[in-house]
């Protein structure tokens, strides 16, 4: 047995593993269910890195479950046509990379962050973990279904997870009727192309498109389902309350999620469909990221929670990421030279969103944890007492605004560049509203951190201060060196966006 | 009713129903590899047995026989069997989830036409069990955290 062979497999067990022994564990000692659950995620970033190198050096991973041989795709006595496969391509790895980093993170600052019930609350940030992960390696749409399920249950029970305070109730149960009205969508078309090629792996369902009337339904319901979970407006109004009701770090944890769902929908997008997918699916993909971006901004500016106010935010970026994708399907279906440029800075873009709106979460979680308070008119003053928070926090700001030494401004500047092409509008639109993005944060750190010592508090706890340093080196280094992070990080993604045929090519070609 | 109980007629009777629900449930998690039903239905089944018992004693009596915590533990315990089980089918054979009883002495037999020993089906008895464990104890302290909590709520 070579632990390299089953990569793949380990990242989503090991998570898995720790979340059912989590409670026993927590039975015994506290410090040791600590120690338990930060080594069992240290160790799924260990091999989630591992994959991540392997598939960037050799190409797609794949792996099957229960099979007499990991490779063996399509077995050669039984009638099942394809088994169950984790397929893991740049795009995959890119994303998984992306989800180890941030709950590793999020783990770190919870550590200080979560006092009660910390049990449970452990269980359910691995199951959604779990989830998330599932979401990205796995190469079965059903698989597909059942992550993604994972993740919303776990996901909501988070968001309720301060339950004293009535409004997360109400949040969280809004994430879940959002989330099973979404998931019922993709069950339902899950079953209409199941019925009609009687296959449910991705790959094998992309070789097979024929574009009939039932393939167009089917992707629409998966379209709009995943729309809906990545938090596009018209359908973010799940977004706001359940970023801003969750728990500290668990607010940075849900963007990776919504990513993920993001992910799909670039998976069925450009993958299951790709070539066949009809013309107007680009260009609702634009118009809801110009909504998302307008929407999110102009929202944001009238806010008074602090953490609802960087949730719009959330939902601007999210509008950023749609829109360079949309221009980048736009480019692939018709063939333009600017394709890579959109797709690469939509994908560059949706890192650093995680990052930048990740640092701004857990900065806003640490206000609330020193003071008490989330309103804005009631804060003030912080900076003389939290010095570090406040600095991490214009760190924060810069990056999300796409102000020049950050990581947002290289993301930016390209999608700027390549949605340019298509129509100037669309990137004066973008500018606009990423002017007024830096006005919305300017207002937080106006009103939160300057001004007369209104509180007396302390600076946040350690654990939580290094997770937020971490944050903020990553964003001042991709903002340094995007070349780099570009030429190792996102054109592997994007390259697997574009090369669908090696996708199918990795299940198919094996065993035919 | 102000102490949530009934009569002594429906709690003999819920008492002697009780072990036999769970007996069917055991029967459909452990056939599960040959008939339909499985790990979930058998412990939703088994989950419907304790929510007679609660029905039947009130919701205060069931939470000091069985507390809630350890239910959970028992679900716990399941989903770890599952994994593990899982886990071992690439220590052991070639694959994540991979069949590695088939052959074995335990639940190994590879039955012939027509035939359907309880003795078969390799680890897919185990997985059910696992899962049975999960639901019993997952579905219990959910119904016994309703009751308590409307219980809770009523005494307001």
């Amino acid at each position: 047995m070579n632990i390299m062979d089953h990569l793949p497999a380990l990242v989503i067990a090991i998570p898995l593993l720790t979340a059912f022994l989590t409670p026993l564990i927590d039975r015994v000692s506290r410090k040791a269910r600590n120690a338990v659950v930060f080594i069992a995620l240290a160790l799924t970033f260990i091999l989630a890195i591992l994959l991540v190198q392997d598939v960037f050096d050799n190409g797609i991973q794949i792996y099957v479950m229960g099979a007499s041989s990991t490779t063996q795709t399509i077995p050669t006595q039984a009638a099942v046509p394809i088994r169950i496969v984790l397929e893991i391509d740049g795009l995959s790895a890119f994303m998984v990379l992306i989800s180890v980093l941030i709950s590793l993170l999020g783990l770190i600052y919870s550590f200080s962050d979560i006092k009660e019930r910390g049990g449970r609350f452990y269980t359910l940030f691995l199951l959604m973990l779990v989830g998330m992960l599932g979401m990205e390696l796995t190469g079965d749409l059903f698989n597909l279904f059942v992550f993604l399920e994972v993740t919303s249950i776990a996901a909501a029970a988070l968001i309720a997870y301060e339950f004293r305070r009535g409004s997360t109730s109400e949040a969280a149960l809004k994430y879940i009727i959002i989330s099973s009205i979404g998931a019922l969508f993709v069950l339902f078309s899950i079953g209409l192309l199941y019925g009609e090629y009687d296959l449910l792996n991705m790959a094998a369902i992309a070789q097979a498109m024929q574009s009939t009337h039932i393939d167009k339904i089917a992707l629409v319901l998966l379209f709009s389902a995943f729309a809906l979970k990545a938090g596009a407006a018209p359908m973010h109004m799940w977004l706001p309350d359940a970023y801003g009701e969750a728990p500290g770090a668990i607010s940075m944890v849900l963007i990776p999620t919504t990513a993920a769902s993001m992910y799909a929908l670039f998976r069925v997008c450009f993958t299951i469909y790709n070539e066949s997918l009809h013309a107007i699916i680009p260009a609702v993909i634009i118009i809801f990221g110009l909504l998302s971006i307008f929407i999110g901004v102009t929202m944001a500016l009238v806010q008074d929670d602090i953490k609802r106010l960087i949730s719009f935010a959330a939902v601007a970026e999210v509008g950023y990421i749609l829109l360079a994708m949309g221009v980048g399907l736009y480019g692939f279906l018709n063939s333009e030279e600017y394709t890579v440029t959109a797709l690469r800075g939509g994908m560059f873009h949706l890192f650093n969103d995680v990052l930048d709106i990740g640092l701004l979460f857990l900065v806003a979680g640490g206000v609330i944890y020193a003071t008490g308070e989330r309103s804005l008119n009631k804060l003030g003053g912080l900076a003389h007492s939290m010095k570090y928070t406040s600095v991490l926090f214009l760190v924060g700001l810069a990056a999300a605004a796409g102000l020049p030494p950050m990581n947002g401004f290289a993301s930016k500047i390209i999608i700027y560049e390549s949605v340019y092409k298509v129509s100037p509008i669309l990137s004066i639109i973008a500018i606009l509203a990423s002017i007024m993005m830096l006005a919305v944060f300017i207002k937080i750190f106006q009103a939160v951190f300057t001004g007369p010592k209104l509180t007396e508090c302390r600076e946040v706890p350690k654990p939580m201060l290094a997770s937020m340093i971490a944050l903020a080196a990553l964003i001042i280094f991709f903002g340094l060196f995007p070349d780099m992070v570009i030429e190792h990080l996102v054109d592997p993604a994007v390259n697997a966006l574009m090369n669908y045929g090696a996708y199918i090519q990795a299940v198919m070609g094996v065993g035919t | 009713m102000s102490d949530e109980k009934m009569s002594v007629i429906v709690q003999t009777i819920a008492g002697m129903l009780f072990p036999m629900v769970l007996i069917f449930s055991f029967y459909v998690i452990l056939h599960g590899h040959l008939t339909p039903g499985g790990g979930f239905q058998g412990g939703a089944i088994g989950a419907s047995a304790v929510a007679l018992l609660i029905v039947a004693y009130g919701s205060k009596t069931i939470e000091k026989k069985m507390a809630e915590e350890n239910l959970s533990i028992f679900e716990s315990l399941g989903g770890l069997v599952f994994v593990i089980v899982a886990i071992a089918g690439f220590i052991l054979a070639s694959a994540f989830l991979s069949n590695f009883l088939v052959g074995e002495p335990l639940f190994g037999q590879i039955p012939g036409w027509g035939e359907s020993p309880l003795n078969s089906g390799g680890f897919l008895p185990i997985l059910n069990i696992a899962v049975g464990m999960k639901v019993i104890g997952g579905l219990s302290a959910i119904v016994l955290m309703l009751a308590l909590v409307s219980r809770e709520v009523k005494e307001q």
